[in-house]
């Protein structure tokens, strides 16, 4: 039943890229449900799957990618039971992005971060994977069991999405500073989307 | 963000960074403000400190592994 366990410096190789990905499963858990308590769970649920499946990791292969199937996996099954609604904390959402010492942009981060979780969870995925994590479309088309096309098609549609809630403000806002430094972004943001957006 | 602050980041997330290159030279021509905003809340995250129960939970892996 049982296959032949790893030597014990295969499972340190293991242990050691496992280790190394955390900061990005975290990132992607973050990013899919939104909220840091819930998405660290998620991540510590994922780091034992990976352990308890590690025979079926290919040494060579993309340790970040491999983790990510398992943690989208964990994340649909909890969507399933309603653990997460997709919504979020006000709070927390505002201490995760004005948290960064040195942040330029925090409002600019807050209305992205509000937007983003206006998304449709499939096309927020898709666009995390290809446009933050740095993931091919073929890469991002793996870990979502899906054809390359619809990993386009969803991105193309979470940017067009995203594009009009920046450039009509249809996001909420917390304050009237908000409102001033939204608008001189969405100024900003109108100039580059409207000669560029239209053709992708 | 300062060059020396961005240097020392793709120096840390060299990783990513290999990744990414791939997408994004031609990714960053047409790509709206937002598209950095996106990153950069991606990177806030991957650059946090790890938590404790993070480290807790990788010591109990090796008592997993002990345990077969």
């Amino acid at each position: 039943m049982a296959k032949a366990y790893r030597t014990a410096a295969e499972e340190a190789d293991f242990k050691r890229e496992l280790t190394d990905v955390i900061p990005h499963l975290r990132a992607f858990a973050r990013g899919l449900c939104g909220r840091p308590d819930m998405a660290d769970d998620l991540v510590q649920e994922a780091m034992l799957k990976a352990w308890a499946a590690r025979e079926r990791f290919e040494a060579g292969t993309s340790m970040r990618a491999w983790t990510f199937v398992i943690l989208r996996n964990a994340y649909l099954t909890d969507m399933r039971r309603n653990r997460f609604r997709g919504d979020y904390d006000e709070g927390v959402a505002e201490k995760i992005l004005t948290a960064p010492a040195g942040q330029e942009e925090p409002i600019h981060l807050s209305d992205m971060h509000r937007a983003l979780m206006t998304l449709p969870a499939e096309r927020r995925e898709a666009l995390l994977l290809v446009g933050a994590g740095g993931f091919s479309y073929e890469e991002a088309a793996g870990i979502c069991e899906c054809a390359v096309g619809t990993v386009k098609s969803r991105v193309g549609r979470a940017r067009a999405t995203l594009n009009e809630m920046l450039e009509e403000g249809s996001i909420p806002k917390r304050s009237n500073k908000d409102a001033v430094a939204h608008k001189a972004i969405l100024e900003e943001l109108e100039e580059v989307s409207a000669g560029n957006m239209e053709a992708s | 963000m300062t060059a020396e602050k961005k240097t020392a980041k793709n120096a840390k997330e060299q990783g990513t960074k290999d990744l990414q290159d791939a997408n994004s030279t031609e990714k960053m021509a047409q790509e709206p403000d937002w598209a950095n905003g996106l990153r950069q809340l991606y990177d806030s995250v991957v650059d946090e400190p790890l938590p404790d129960s993070f480290k807790d939970l990788l010591s109990q892996l090796d008592d997993k592994s002990q345990d077969g």
